[in-house]
């Protein structure tokens, strides 16, 4: 059986895992951007604990994912729930440090602009801060989107579903071809989503 | 009327006061140039009447009211404030750029976007090609105009300029220093202006306080920091041909002796220069020297001459004046 | 600054993984974690954690590096920006993708393992040696030509060195994230530090769990702390 009958053969469980995977990074992502976010933009407001939850997220990065994702089942079980979390632990740097900078480094000419044409500081960050930092909360969120849809192959390992169980089954039953489509379409996906959200940073830019 | 009453500022953990028990009053209406080299407190002096910097010590009074007892906010609402880099919002249009203070003040759509067509027909843009332009599309020159337009938008009485015209080409930078006195004439602002440009201060200013490490060492009008320096430190600012300079001050009109009907009927038909008033009497004293001659005419907008400007004349207002140095 | 303080952290970053390990060898939470956790099996999977990351690491740079010079010679010069754009979407490929991948070609053991993590090494080098490259300031080279220097002095004594700190700093990012990825390797049957977190999985127990994600964590942190320290030495 070569590849391509593979492909066709198995199609409906290639494309019930392949938007189960979409499913699990999406929700993760949703729920990553919105904390990271917010906790991005509450840290500009006092240096220590920016401190704090930048070397904290940098930390959490560091952690295989693999242990990280062995690490919950204890705590979690396994299962969707679990892998969601480790995503959403796993994606906040990039899209905190990205918030963070991008607010934290807006040239010092248009805030001082800013705060003496009269604007108070909530409006700064609303109006001048916030959206001058837009494409820079782009870029983390990008980075942390691909991120995450490498790592929720993993999660494949403590039972969420998506591509990551094809390449997992398919080592333990010595099966090249589901390795080969569970890591093609990962990839596939990966890099079409990177290119998508490279397009919105570019368009943000402007 | 803004009044600066023994006003000291020291940034913490260093050894002298970056002004130094500062007395100033600026008249309503007038620009009044700070000028002097970086480090002499110009910046920090302006930056405390929109409390952007607080005073160590000293009370500063807009109109008699002390600007502690005026919320921040308020305060800087009604004072335009104009920097080197413009400050411009990048993500915002020219119109919204303009539009923020009136925003913030709360007045009407209509009549904001009125105000953003008056004022870009007022620093000379075309309000329907410039409205919608993000501020990465303009020239450095058209930044500053947009800037100076923003700085205007909520009709503050009081203008606040950070070497406003210093990133620009001389070329361009001249241009707007005419533009901008152009339109101070309609506007009449108090305007509060740094600079270390000595020229641009002699230029534009109806008074000049020069400052030397956080004091004033000479406040007076531009013809009288030329003529009477009051000390070394200024002499040297200015940097010699103070003549010169003061020539440039004067206006053909306001120095001319006026002809009577029959005088100008003698003097029509002779080849001498004939110049505006609103000439300098540089250009005057430029013009004799071209045509080799002692004498030009000055002709009213519609080219009748009016009046004749002897070297006898330069010469007698030059001295007048008393050169010291 | 740098010197002082960072081998200090990293002999801290150590003492931490090596208390931890005594004290799951010493205080197993049961038998079934006593066999599996011995001084002898932690200290071979560490070896052969450290082997995966070396070998791949290794070539990785001896690869990336004369590729990233060759494409910023002038001949090639015109091929870099691909070259670059290439890379990058590469980058984006996520490490279990690769593994997997060179699995499928070559089947399981610790040569695929190294080829994989080889491959995702070699990106980070590859665009940093070539952005290194490429910020040097073209009025230095044109100045060392202009002094007599030949082609390669100019490279070697000239270019080489200013771009130094940033082929350091992409070797750096290699390395750690090719310590975290050569867990991956255990999946394949390429050993390391994910065998112990797979076998604390399978039996799970947290105590095993906790040292097989512990020490690589630990082992990524003093690498990069020990590259830091050299990617600031190397700045001219």
């Amino acid at each position: 059986m070569n590849f391509f009958e593979f492909l066709i053969s198995r199609w409906p469980t290639i494309l019930s895992l392949t938007l189960e995977h979409l499913f699990i990074v999406f929700i993760a992502m949703v729920i990553s951007v919105t904390v990271g976010v917010a906790v991005g933009i509450l840290i500009t407001k006092n240096q220590m604990a920016a401190r704090i939850v930048l070397n904290v997220t940098n930390i959490l990065m560091t952690i295989p994912s693999l242990a990280l994702f062995s690490l919950l089942i204890p705590v979690l079980g396994i299962g969707k729930i679990p892998a969601i979390v480790g995503l959403v632990a796993y994606t906040q740097l990039p899209i905190v440090r990205n918030v963070y900078t991008g607010i934290m480094t807006i040239n010092p000419a248009i805030l001082e602009a800013a705060r003496g044409m009269g604007l108070t500081e909530k409006k700064i960050m609303r109006t001048i801060r916030i959206p001058l930092a837009l494409p820079a909360m782009m870029s983390g969120i990008r980075t942390a989107t691909v991120m995450g849809i490498g790592i929720g192959a993993i999660a494949g390992y403590i039972g969420a579903g998506g591509l990551g169980v094809y390449i997992f089954q398919g080592i333990s039953r010595s099966s090249d071809q589901m390795v080969i489509v569970g890591a093609v379409l990962i990839s596939v996906i990966s890099i079409l989503t990177d290119q998508f959200l490279g397009g919105v940073q570019r368009k943000l830019n402007r | 009327m803004i009044r600066f009453e023994n006003v000291v500022k020291r940034y913490p953990g260093e050894a002298t006061d970056a002004v130094h028990n500062l007395n100033l009053e600026i008249e309503s209406g007038t620009i009044c140039m700070l000028v002097g080299p970086s480090g002499c407190g110009k910046t920090t002096t302006m930056k405390m009447i929109n409390k952007l910097i607080r005073p160590s010590s000293g009370a500063i009074l807009i109109g008699g009211r002390n600007i502690d007892t005026v919320d921040t906010i308020e305060l800087r609402l009604s004072i335009g404030y104009i920097i080197q880099d413009t400050g411009l919002f990048p993500h915002m249009t020219v119109g919204e750029n303009i539009a923020v203070v009136p925003g913030e003040l709360g007045w009407k759509k209509d009549r904001i976007s009125s105000r953003i067509d008056e004022l870009l027909d007022l620093v000379d843009l075309n309000p329907k090609a410039f409205r919608n332009k993000k501020p990465n599309e303009l020239s450095g020159g058209q930044k500053q105009r947009v800037g100076v337009a923003r700085a205007l938008a909520g009709d503050p009485p009081i203008m606040l300029m950070d070497e406003p015209f210093g990133a620009l080409d001389p070329i361009t930078r001249a241009r707007m220093q005419d533009e901008f006195l152009r339109i101070q004439e309609k506007i009449r602002k108090t305007i509060v202006f740094v600079t270390h440009d000595v020229e641009e201060a002699i230029k534009m200013g109806d008074t000049i306080a020069v400052l030397k490490l956080g004091q004033i060492v000479q406040l007076s009008s531009p013809m009288e920091i030329l003529s009477n320096p009051s000390d070394p430190f200024v002499s040297e600012l200015i940097g010699g041909r103070n003549s010169l300079k003061m020539l440039s001050l004067m206006r053909c009109g306001q120095i001319m002796k006026t002809l009577s009907p029959a005088e100008v009927e003698e003097a029509r038909g002779s080849p001498q220069g004939i110049l505006g008033m609103k000439a300098t009497a540089q250009d005057a004293l430029s013009e004799m020297l071209r045509t080799g001659e002692r004498f030009i005419f000055v002709e009213d907008e519609r080219h009748d001459v009016v009046g004749v400007l002897d070297f006898e004349n330069l010469l007698e207002r030059v001295n007048r004046h008393g050169i010291t140095s | 600054m740098v010197s002082l303080r960072s081998p200090l952290k990293i002999v801290l970053l150590g003492s931490i993984g090596v208390l931890m390990t005594v004290w799951v060898v010493e205080n197993p939470q049961d038998s079934v974690v006593a066999r599996l956790v011995t001084y002898d099996k932690v200290w071979g999977l560490l070896l052969q954690h450290f082997y995966l990351v070396g070998a791949s690491a290794l070539l990785a740079v001896v690869t990336s590096v004369p590729l990233g010079i060759a494409l910023t010679r002038p001949r090639l010069k015109s091929w870099a920006p691909r070259v670059l754009a290439l890379v990058n979407v590469c980058q984006t490929v996520p490490s279990l993708a690769v593994v997997a991948l060179s699995v499928g070609f070559m089947g399981v053991g610790s040569r695929p393992a190294i080829i994989a993590l080889w491959i995702y090494a070699l990106l980070p080098i590859l665009s940093n040696t070539l952005v290194g490259f490429q910020e040097v300031d073209p009025a230095i080279t044109e100045a060392a030509h202009g002094m007599g220097m030949k082609a390669w002095r100019v490279l070697f004594r000239v270019e080489l060195p200013m771009a130094a700190s940033m082929i350091m700093a992409g070797i750096r990012t290699a390395v750690t994230i090719t310590i975290g990825s050569a867990i991956l390797a255990a999946f394949v049957g390429g050993g390391g530090m994910g065998n112990l977190i797979i076998a604390g999985n399978n039996i799970s127990r947290a105590q095993v769990l906790v040292l097989g994600a512990a020490l690589p964590v630990l082992m990524a942190l003093m690498a990069d702390l020990f590259f830091e320290g050299i990617e600031k030495r190397a700045k001219y």
